[in-house]
Parts: structure tokens; sequence; C-alpha cells
């Protein structure tokens, strides 16, 4: 699959409660919560994000609480993928599990700035950005994880394990 | 060879051993999820075309966050969360005999020793105090594990921590954990089991304990796991499990266990402790915090609502006056620690200081409701986080500590240390 979009750039620690604050969280609908995506920390991000869109940041994105509704907002906000030098654990499971991909790759962090277009080709993990004309590879996956990936999710996974079906 | 992280996973992976880095799928002895994540899991574990929860006795629903309900939205969550409970028949507890899930399941006796916990919520690392395997996942995990009662997992490496030592008075196990915080920083235990040991951690009541194994995830960690001693023993003896079985073996690490890593400390070298904003791990010692006005107090959360977190708190507000241009707000972690501090009279101490005494819930410690800050407000709390927004306004502050420096701060209207205290000078409680 290729994911094309601009970058929206941010720097380390970017937390659950920035990406999607607790205080909307008595609603689960993926709509409502995109409306408040990353509000507190770039509350332009709701108007300058555009389908396709791509997420990067620098170290730990995603620490915090264990919120799905994190991905869950970038997601329904059109974000294609994320890009940074690592991930937090809670929110890589979660962001894999309902079929948002993530790349770790801080050479590719390092050479974007906000407002580049990137074009992911996420089977090869390969990294372009045509604003500069640089690619670079990112980590690949472990081989589980593809399963998952390919599958569209955790929940398509474990209906084809749960089915007898080899996942 | 093994610690204990590897030992709890082999065994619930049907293994002989296991090694940091391997995946694995583990069985489940409890699930758990709340008012905020549950809606999400009972979702997804719908389109799983399974009709069952894989044993309702091992699945956990408890509504915390936003309880009692604090509007429409919030009541249709938390609907849905006590239907699908009815509906499947899971021990489930209903708001007045509730409390938050954290200081609640190992309470009840449904968590301990040698046992795999997962929930949906990050702070699931707390029942690591008790010697389990338990760590947060998502919605969509927590699904897949009611329906089929197992969970792929990495495993993680482990890092030691030792505290040599004695505690200083007025030092207790939010100061530990908020001075490794400091120390490591808020991924510096990325992906990795925390293990705890040291004469200071031997000392600590389980009280300390609890709070340290929750805010493991504040340093990223996947567990943050004690060994279980007497203090343990005592602990699971004195809460026998309320509802179902409550498998528990006790596993030590090898004396020539793997750590990747091990962290020593003087627990004597280390003072009460605080999180500036907006990270945990902005950590500065008492000494060095100046002038820190406040605008309101929180002593409550996961981290430090039980018991011994009230009495410490009741010790140094006694007969003493909330500063007047303080909101101090007390939540007792669940109806039984309610219960038990309205008995010793320690609700009494805080009413009559001039606190708000709140019914359990997560409240204000997620800027849900109950405690809400305004652009320009600054809160000390002894909850665990510190986010931009956290408690409200994006342009609020929360500063973290223990609750003796949160019961002294009341009283002073800035950020203050119980010797400060006149009612404190001269006894200090036992952790
Ligand atoms: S008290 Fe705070 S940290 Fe603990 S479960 Fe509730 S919201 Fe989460």
């Amino acid at each position: 699959m290729i994911l094309q979009g601009r970058a929206h750039k941010y720097g380390a620690d970017v937390d659950t409660d920035a990406i999607i604050p607790a205080r909307y969280l008595n609603v689960s609908e993926p709509a409502l919560l995109a409306e408040h995506c990353m509000e507190d920390i770039d509350p332009g991000f709701r108007q300058r994000v555009s389908k396709g869109d791509i997420v990067v940041a620098t170290s730990n994105f995603g620490c915090g609480s264990s919120r799905e509704h994190a991905p869950i907002a970038l997601a329904a906000c059109g974000v294609s993928c994320v890009i940074a030098h690592s991930f937090a654990r809670i929110f890589f499971r979660n962001a894999i599990n309902i079929g948002l991909p993530l790349l770790e790759c801080p050479e590719a962090v390092g050479a974007c700035e906000a407002g580049d277009i990137l074009e992911v080709d996420l089977a090869r993990g390969e990294i372009s950005n045509r604003t500069r004309g640089t690619t670079c590879t990112a980590k690949p996956y472990p081989e589980f994880m593809t399963g998952i990936i390919d599958a569209g999710g955790l929940i398509p996974y474990t209906r084809r394990r749960l089915e007898g079906g080899h996942a | 060879m093994a610690t204990i992280a590897e030992k709890i996973l082999a065994a619930h992976a049907g293994r002989e051993s296991i090694s940091p880095g391997e995946l694995a799928n583990v069985s489940v002895d409890v699930v758990l999820a709340n008012d905020i994540t549950g809606p999400i899991s009972i979702k997804e574990f719908r389109k799983l075309g399974v009709s069952r929860v894989f044993d309702p006795a091992k699945v956990v629903m408890v509504p915390d966050h936003f309880i009692p309900n604090k509007d429409i939205a919030s009541a249709i969550q938390a609907k849905a969360l006590r239907d699908f409970s009815r509906e499947q028949g899971l021990v489930y507890f209903e708001t007045g005999r509730a409390g938050i899930e954290h200081v609640l399941l190992p309470e009840q006796g449904l968590v301990g020793p040698g046992q795999v916990v997962i929930g949906a919520d990050s702070h699931t690392c707390t029942y690591g105090a008790l010697g389990a395997f338990a760590t947060g996942m998502g919605s969509t995990d927590i699904a897949v594990a009611m329906a089929t009662g197992d969970i792929w997992m990495k495993v993680p490496p482990t890092i030691k921590f030792v505290f040599h030592g004695q505690l200083q008075p007025w030092v207790g196990g939010k100061d530990l954990i908020l001075h490794i915080i400091g120390d490591i920083g808020i991924d510096g235990a990325l992906y990795a089991a925390m293990e705890f040991h040291g004469k200071a951690i031997t000392s600590l009541n389980m009280d300390g304990r609890f709070t340290m194994a929750n805010m493991a995830i504040e340093a990223g960690a996947k567990a943050g796991i004690f060994p279980v001693d007497a203090a343990t023993e005592a602990y699971v003896a004195a809460h026998p499990p309320t509802s179902g079985p409550r498998p528990i073996v006790s596993y030590t690490t090898d004396s020539d266990a793997d750590y990747s890593r091990v962290i020593e400390y003087d627990a004597g070298n280390i003072e009460p402790c605080v999180a500036f904003p907006h990270l945990p791990s902005n950590v500065k010692p008492l000494s060095q915090a100046g002038t820190v006005p406040i605008d309101q107090v929180v002593i409550g959360s996961c981290t430090n609502g039980r018991l011994g977190d009230l009495r410490i708190a009741a010790d140094i507000l006694r007969g003493q006056t909330i500063h007047p241009d303080v909101r101090c707000i007390v939540i007792p972690g669940s109806q039984r620690v309610y219960g038990d501090a309205l008995d010793e009279g320690l609700l009494r101490v805080f009413v009559d200081a001039g606190a708000v005494v709140s019914t359990p819930t997560c409240g204000p410690c997620l800027g849900g409701y109950m405690g809400v800050l305004a652009p320009g407000e600054r809160c000390l709390s002894t909850t665990n986080r510190n986010f931009v927004g956290r408690m409200g306004s994006p342009q609020s502050e929360v500063y973290l500590a223990g609750p003796a420096v949160a019961a002294a701060s009341a009283i002073a209207g800035r950020i203050a240390g119980p010797a400060e205290q006149p009612s404190t000078r001269q006894e200090v409680p036992e952790r």
C-alpha cells in the first residue's frame, strides 16, 4: 500500500492527553474524537489536516494512557500513518491493532519539515520525501505483526484464528 | 537465570523458560476494563463473532472515571459497561460498592502474586506490587483477551532498582518512584519490566508499593514488580477473594538473573519529591522547589488514594486549616477506604480543615470533573500525570507529589513540606 500526504511535525513525548484530551473521553465515536485531536498542543491541526496526511514526531510518541481513542482520533482525522523515532508501548499496540500503521525511522524524521509531502511504501517500509527528494527505510516490523497488519487489524486477525484458519 | 517477569510469563505460556525479546502467547488470569475503555472493548468483542467471554469470573468491569455519571454521554458509556456485564455475568462493581479500579481489585482479592493481569488502563501495572505481571493495553487487545483468554506479548527485559539504606522521615513510595522517573526519564524503562529491591523497599508498606508499581508506566515500563515477601503475604491473607478463585504462585528472581541494567540508590539521600509541569520526569527535590503558590490540592487517585495515604494527610491536617486561597479535594480510592477513613475519623479531620471529601472516583485526576482547572491555575496533586491539560485547561499546571507534601501545601498555600507544619514537628507516622 502506498500512502501519501503532508507532514505534521512534532517533538518528543507527545502524550495521549495531547492527542485526545481525557475530558473528551465521555464518548467513543471516532468522528467526535477527531474534532478534538491534538487540540491542546496544536489547536490548528484539525483545520490543517487532510486525508492521507502523516504525523511525524521524535521520541516516545503516544506515551501516557492506554486510551485507544488516541490512534482512533488520528485515523478519524484522515492521518494515514505516524513516523517517529520511537513509540510508547501501549500506543504502538493500539495503533497496529486498529490498522493505523506506525514507522520507526529517525532518519526520515530528521530529514522532514512540517508541510513536506511524504510518500510511504508500507510493504517495503520505504519513506520518500517528495519535497526534499530523500528516501529512507524504516525498521521492519516483527513478522508476527505483519500478520496483524495484513489482516487489517487485530479483530479480523483474531476472527480468522477463531474460525480455525491460519492467522 | 530468570527474573520474576520471565518466570511468570514462561509459566503462562506453557514454557520451561522464556527470554527477553521473545514473542509469546500467554494465558491471562484477569482481564479488566473501565467506563472509558470498556465500551470500545465491548464493541470490538461483538465483531469477533463469539457470544460469550472465555470465563466470566476472570473478566472485571469497573466504572470509575466519570462516576457517578457526570453527564449524559458518560452515563451512556457506564450503561454499556453495566449491560454487557449483566449479559455476560462478569465481575462488575456498581457505583457505591466500587472505587478506582487499581485500588479496588487488590482489596477485593481479585489479583495476586504470580498472575498475569491485563487491563484496558495504563495503570494496570499497579498489581505488580503484589508480585503479579500486570500491564496496560488498549481496548482491542482486551476485547480479544475477553474472547480467547490469552494475549500475545513480547517478553520484556528487566531493569533492577535497588534502594539501599533507610527512608528519610516523610519520604514514601511516591517520592521513590518520582526520584526514579526524574533520574531515568519518562521513556527510561520503555518496554522493560522494573523490579524493585533493597532494604528501603522491604520496609515499605503495601500502600507505598502500590504507588510505586502504579507509576512504572510513567517511565514507559511494561510492568513494575515487587518480590513477594512477608508484607505481601500478610496483605493477600487479609484480602481474600470476594468472588471466584485466585490462583497464587510466588516467584523469586534467581540470584544470577540477567538484568538489562541495575540501578542503585541510597534511600537516605532522597527527599520528598515534586514533579513540575508538564512531565512526570520533571522532578525536583522539595528543597529546590522554590516558592510556588497553588490554587488547588488533590489527594486521591489510584496512586495515592489508599488508607495509608489518607492517614498521612490527616496527620498533617489535624487541627489545621486549609489556606484561604486553596481548594483541597480529598478522594478516598474505594468504598472500603472511604468507610475505613470514616471509622478512623480521618474524614472529620479533612472536613474540619476545610477540604472537600468526595465519593471514590477518578474525577479530577484526568480532568474529568469535580476539580477541573481554569487557565493559569496551579494544582499540587497526588495523582500520577501532569501532562498539558491533564486536569483541565491547557494553560493550567499540575505538580505531582506524595500525600505528605500535598497536605502541607494545602495549609501553606504554596508547595511546602510537612516539616514546616507545627503539628508534625514531633511525630512522624509509620509509613
Ligand atoms: S485515578 Fe487517574 S490514573 Fe488512576 S485510573 Fe483513574 S484516571 Fe487513571
